[in-house]
This record gives structure tokens, sequence and C-alpha cells, in this order.
């Protein structure tokens, strides 16, 4: 491995050495960033908080970009000595340093070639996305080859072949895309100025594993295929896209012969002042992995979207829903209105009101034949109708949130939410309660002058289920270039009247150009923490954290 | 592991750093329509100031509110174009329009769905902000929102309109 880091840093030592001589004007740019997490533990029995062996943990990441004109290459140096914990680290196997993440691309208008690693999406996602999330340990980024063609005006065509990153390495699948775009009004141009826009998609993603299955029959190459279409008028906008997967045996599914589907429809309507979302959503079996054997985050090809809004205040995210790839059928609607400045409701500044509703259920599943159980191992596992909808409730969200600025100084958002959570299937537990929670924030800005101000958020969680009622109470001290916080967290309302933890915290930061640092010294609950689909356990700790990045 | 750390500081010395050219990127307009990011930050020699930013963002609200809010009288004595790049993902890809739309911002907003163009500006976390002057190049940036930040980000604007040194 390390032969290969240092022929790496050689080739950029070489690029850049040419550029400089080879070159009269143009050296060419090297642009980064960089990134570094890192906690100090301490261990703390009444929350939950383990001694960690190693005391301080710390995930650092640094991306270098080189780039000449149509020429581009780059690497990421990762750190994990040893892994945060709560990050995906399979027993170990995460920790370490090394340079995973390397690349080089030729950009010309129409044309761009990438070898080695890269991220990718077709269409919304249903059959394949790679992408990274650094706040979750995700990143199943490409290894391999792709190109993008540009052959006409208004034809975009792409195609790739990579393995998939595990950890410091590829995994086993190998995996081949293509995605084809049409949009017609740059293609005729008769249709170029219209107010109607059209656009047409179709991917198709095979992944070869070699099948060593003991006991079944395992397809070696999965095929899936989807087909969008995007039309918009005016302030009309509908996004859609349908996906097909032929049958994929894999531990996510049980081992069952039956093919996925997959149709997400997203409309939308807004002008000044108003905007209008509805869409619905519904999965069949579509977990899509470069390895039949994988779980949690690792090697996923496709990304099925939730519908759900995405909550930020903790603990409105305190209950966060994933997005279910053996099934699920979903709803959602949305209203943004702005009382405009100088109305009753609208007050001299304006008044944003934004109503969000989401409901997601299970769908109806029928046995394949009278002895066969559902999920039978090696059957088609179950029959299912198209868009059926199923009896289980998985989640549904309500929430309003009216922000409103009252002076140049006084700035408030407050929101009303109210979460069902299916504990038992979005853990993958058995025997909870289902969770029905309230939960109301207010988030309020004060400036005392033009760049100082000061900013509290009261939170409150009623539930009877699970740990109980919630508050919390955040501030927040901002002066130019600093910010100092303090939170409580506050299991008030925990059934067990001995186990009512406050979570303290308290930190601060500094903020300059492209750099940001940050030290806060606490405790953190235990929760799970979702970002794009995807969601993590996070360990109850203690102690104190520090947080820098820098982009350059 | 030093050798490592040797040789990139290495390729820092030979390689002259001066402003970045925006990277070539394709990312979509908020209608559908691809477009790329080379051509949406220019400006006719003016300077452009590229917000990366996500609905589910508050203080990136916050900071494009307050933009908003001073963008016409920004404009009127500088020039300059403001764009804002969500970076919301397909759970919110087409929340953007609606989202913009209904809070009345005027400025020109485009979707970067799964992140390419924040990568390729090594953009960590939103909100953040890069000034690219007359010349398309990268002059200043920003990370973060703080109260009062866009006082410092207009007297960056009016520097690089007026061709003067930023520091």
């Amino acid at each position: 491995m390390k032969k290969k880091y240092f022929f790496l840093i050689l080739c950029f030592f070489n690029i850049g050495f040419f550029s400089v001589f080879a070159q009269e004007k143009d050296f060419g740019h090297i642009s980064g960033n960089f990134q570094t997490d890192a906690q100090y533990y301490i261990e703390d029995s009444k929350i939950g908080a383990a001694a960690v062996d190693e005391q301080f943990l710390i995930n650092s990441y640094a991306n270098f970009v080189y780039s000449l004109g149509k020429f581009s290459a780059g690497f990421r140096f990762e750190g994990y000595m040893n892994s945060l914990l709560g990050y995906p680290n399979m027993g170990g196997i995460n920790n370490g340093v090394g340079i995973p993440y390397r690349w080089a691309a030729f950009n010309n208008e129409n044309l761009e070639i990438t070898v080695g690693n890269f991220y990718e999406q077709f269409g919304n996602g249903l059959i394949l996305r790679a992408y990274e999330e650094k706040m979750l340990g995700v990143d199943n980024a490409f290894d391999g080859l792709r190109v993008k063609l540009n052959p006409y005006k208004g034809i975009y065509l792409k195609g790739l072949v990579g393995k998939q990153r595990y950890y410091w390495d590829d995994g086993d699948g190998i995996v081949r895309g293509f995605d084809g775009e049409i949009q017609i009004n740059d293609l005729i141009t008769s249709f170029s100025e219209s107010d109607f826009r059209i656009s047409l998609g179709g991917s198709f993603v095979s992944k070869y594993q070699k099948e060593e299955n003991p006991v079944y029959n395992l397809p070696n190459n999965v095929g899936a295929g989807a087909g969008r279409l995007d039309l918009s008028y005016k302030g009309f906008n509908i996004v859609s896209e349908y996906a097909y997967k032929i049958n994929d045996p894999s531990a996510d599914n049980k081992y069952i012969y039956k093919p996925g589907q997959a149709l997400l429809i997203n409309t939308s309507y807004s002008k000044k002042g108003l905007g209008i979302i509805l869409g619905t959503k519904w999965v069949d079996n579509m977990s899509f992995r470069s390895d039949r054997n994988a779980s949690l985050t690792d090697l996923n090809i496709n990304l099925l979207p939730e519908i759900s809004k995405n909550h930020t205040y903790s603990l409105a995210a305190f209950y966060p829903y994933a997005s279910q790839t053996n099934g699920e059928w979903g709803a959602k609607a949305e209203v943004m209105y702005r009382f405009a400045r100088n109305t009753f409701l609208g007050g001299k500044y304006g008044t944003t009101v934004s109503v969000n509703y989401s409901r997601i259920h299970d769908i109806k599943r029928t046995s394949v034949n009278d002895t066969t159980p559902l999920w039978a191992s090696g059957t088609m596992g179950y029959e299912s109708s198209f868009f059926s909808i199923g009896k289980e409730l998985y989640f549904q969200d309500i929430n309003v949130e009216i922000s409103k600025k009252w002076s140049p100084k006084l700035y408030t958002i407050v929101s009303y939410v109210n979460i069902f959570y299916n504990y038992n299937i979005l853990r993958g537990a058995s025997g909870y309660e289902d969770i029905k929670a309230h939960i109301g924030i207010i988030d309020a800005t004060y400036k005392f002058t033009d760049n100082i101000a000061l900013r509290g958020e009261l939170q409150a969680m009623f539930t009877k289920q699970d740990e109980g009622d919630w508050g919390l109470l955040l501030l927040e001290l901002s002066i130019p270039s600093w910010f100092f916080v303090v939170m409580d967290n506050w299991n008030y309302g925990n059934p067990d009247t001995d186990n009512r933890p406050h979570y303290l915290t308290a930190g601060f930061g500094f903020v300059k150009g492209g750099n940001r640092i940050q030290l806060t010294y606490g405790k953190q609950r235990a929760g799970v923490m979702c970002v794009g689909g995807v969601c993590r356990t996070v360990p109850a700790s203690n102690g104190f954290a520090l947080s820098i990045s820098s982009t350059f | 592991m030093k050798k490592i750390i040797a040789l990139t500081l290495l390729v820092f010395s030979f390689v002259i750093i001066y402003g970045q050219e925006v990277p070539q990127v394709q990312i979509k307009d908020i209608n559908g329509k691809n477009v790329n990011t080379k051509s949406i930050v220019e400006n006719n020699g003016k300077p452009v100031l590229v917000c990366f930013f996500a609905t589910w963002c508050k203080p990136c609200i916050v900071e494009l509110t307050a933009y908003n809010d001073l963008y016409p009288d920004w404009e009127e004595e500088t020039g300059v174009k403001i764009i804002a790049i969500s970076t919301d993902n397909a759970r919110s890809t087409n929340r953007v329009a609606p989202f913009v739309n209904s809070r009345g911002w005027e400025f020109d907003v485009y979707l970067d769905a799964n992140g390419d163009f924040k990568r390729a500006m090594n953009v960590v976390n939103e909100p953040h902000t890069f000034l690219i002057d007359g010349n398309g190049k990268v002059v200043w940036q920003h990370t973060s929102y703080l109260a009062g930040d866009e006082k410092k980000v207009y007297e960056m604007i009016k520097k690089t309109a007026e061709g003067k040194p930023l520091k």
C-alpha cells in the first residue's frame, strides 16, 4: 500500500513540476480542503458512555485537486486513528491511514473522461447513486472508468464501469451502468423558447458478482433499468421515475427471487410567495448492492430518497425516518406561503409559513401459495400488486413552521412537529411500542448590534413511549468571527425516575474565510443520526470534541 | 508517512498558486435544464457571489435572506450577480423551487443534487460562499454564517468590483 501512495504523490509532484517548466504562463492550480474531528472520551456510566481504550479518537480527511486547463486530478487522504465511536467500523476494519480516493479527469466541454474514483447519480438515484456523507461514514464511490458525452445539443450520455469502495478496499462486485437524457427543448430548436419543458431519461445498471452459494442457484449478473420523465410549465413541475430490477436474492431480502420495482413522482407548483408540493413513492424489494451479502451502509448501488421532511432541530430529528428498501408506500404534501409585507399577518417584514405532511406505510404482500410463508428464502417470497398499500403504518409527520422577522433586531422561528414512529420496523427491533411524539420549538435570534447576536432555542418533546419527555435549551452568542454555545438536553420525563440525566455541553468556535474551528465539552445523548437515506446509531459520549475544517 | 508529507509539501512549493478558476461541472437549473458551471459565473466582467446552501440548513436560509434583502442595492452599486447552489439531494431537490419562490428570492438558483460542484469547489459544509472576480477567478471565500457577515461580504464585493486588492 505504501508504495502505491508514494507513486501517486510522485505523479502529482511530476504534474506540478512539468507544468512549471513546460508552460510559460499557466502553471495550473491546486485547491483542496481539510477536515478533522477529534474526541477525547470520558467514561460516564450514568448516561451509558463506555470507556474508550484509546481515550482519544480522531477522523481526518484532506482533499487535493490539481487542475490545469482541461485536465484535473486529485486524491483524498483519510486517517482514522482510531475511528470515532459509532462510525461504521466493523470491528476495527476502518481504522488506519491511507489514500482510498484518487482520480484523474479530462474535461472538454462535450466529453469528460474520469479514471480512478468518482461519484455518480442516474436520475433520482433509484438504480444508481454513488455519494459520500462524511457525517455518517457513507462512501460508496466507484473505482473504475466513466465517460460523459454530450454528442449533440440536448443529448447527454454517461457510461461507467467500476467496483465500489468498501472501507479501504473495493467490494466484490463489478457495476456497469449507462444513462441517457434528452432535453427536448435544447434538441428541437423551435421548442427552445417554449415555457413547456420536457426531459426524458433512461438508465441501465448491471452488477456482476460470482455466484458461490452452496444452497441457492443465484444470478451472477443482476440488471436494473429505469425510465424518467420530467415536465415543467411556468411554475408547474413534475419529476417522475420508474425502476425495475430482475431477481436479486440478497441478505437484505432474505434471498428471495422476486424482482424489484420502484416509482417516484414529485410535483410542485410555485409562484412568488407560494409553493405547493405533492409527492408519492412506492418501493418493492429494491435493495441493490454490489455485494449480495453486504449490510448496513456498505456497497449500496442505489439510494431510494425519503419522502418525509429532513428535520434539523435536535428533538424533531430524535425519531428520524429512513427509506425501507424492502417495501414502502409514501405520500407527502407541503404548502409554503409568505404573507406579504405590510399586511395583517405579514407585519412590516413579511411572515413565512410552511405546513408539511408525510405518511409512509408498508406495501401489501400476499403468499405465493398456501404452503409457502411470506419471505421464505429460496422462493419468490411474496406477491404484491403494483402500488399496493399495506395496513402497517411506518411513519407519519405533520409539522408547521412559522418564520417571522419582528424588527431589524428580532427574528423567530416557531415549529410544531407531530411524529408517529414505528420503532420495531425503523430500528430493526421487536417488542417496542410505536412512538407518538409532539414536539414544540421556539428559535429566536436577537441582534444587539449589526454583528453581535444572541440566539436561543427552546425545544420540548412530549411522548409517553420510549424515554418519555425531553427538553432542550440552547444559547448561542455570536460576535464577529467567534461564537459561543451552551446547551442542556434534559430527559426530564424518563419513566425511570432515577434516570433523568442532563446532557450539558458548552463550546466555542472561530471562523475566518474558509476556515472553521470548534471546541466543545460535554455530554451527548445516544441517538440515531440520518442523512440522505441512511442512518447510524450514535452512542452516548462524554468529553471534549474538536472539529476543524478548511477550504483552500 | 513522512515521505508523503514531504512530497505533498514539495508539490505546493513547485506549483504556483493563484486564484482558482471555477471548475467545469454539469449541474441543473431550477427547471431541470443542464448547465455548465463555467457559464453561470459569467457576468460581463462584474463580480459573482456563489452561495452553497440547502433547504434544510437553517443558517443558510438566514444568510440568503440577508443577501436577498440587500441584493438590489448591491447590484446597483457593484453590478454583482448572486447565484445560489442547492446541495439538496433527491430527497428534497424538488423542494428547492417552491422553497425559493415562496420566499421571493431574486437570485438564480441551481441544483447540485449529488454534490459534484460542491466537491469540485472543496466545500466541507453549507453555508459556504465564494466571491468570483470579473475574470472568473475565485478571489475570496467564507464558510458558516454569523450575524452581520453580509457587511464583510459586501466590503469584499465592492473592492473586487473596483479592482482593489482584498487585503
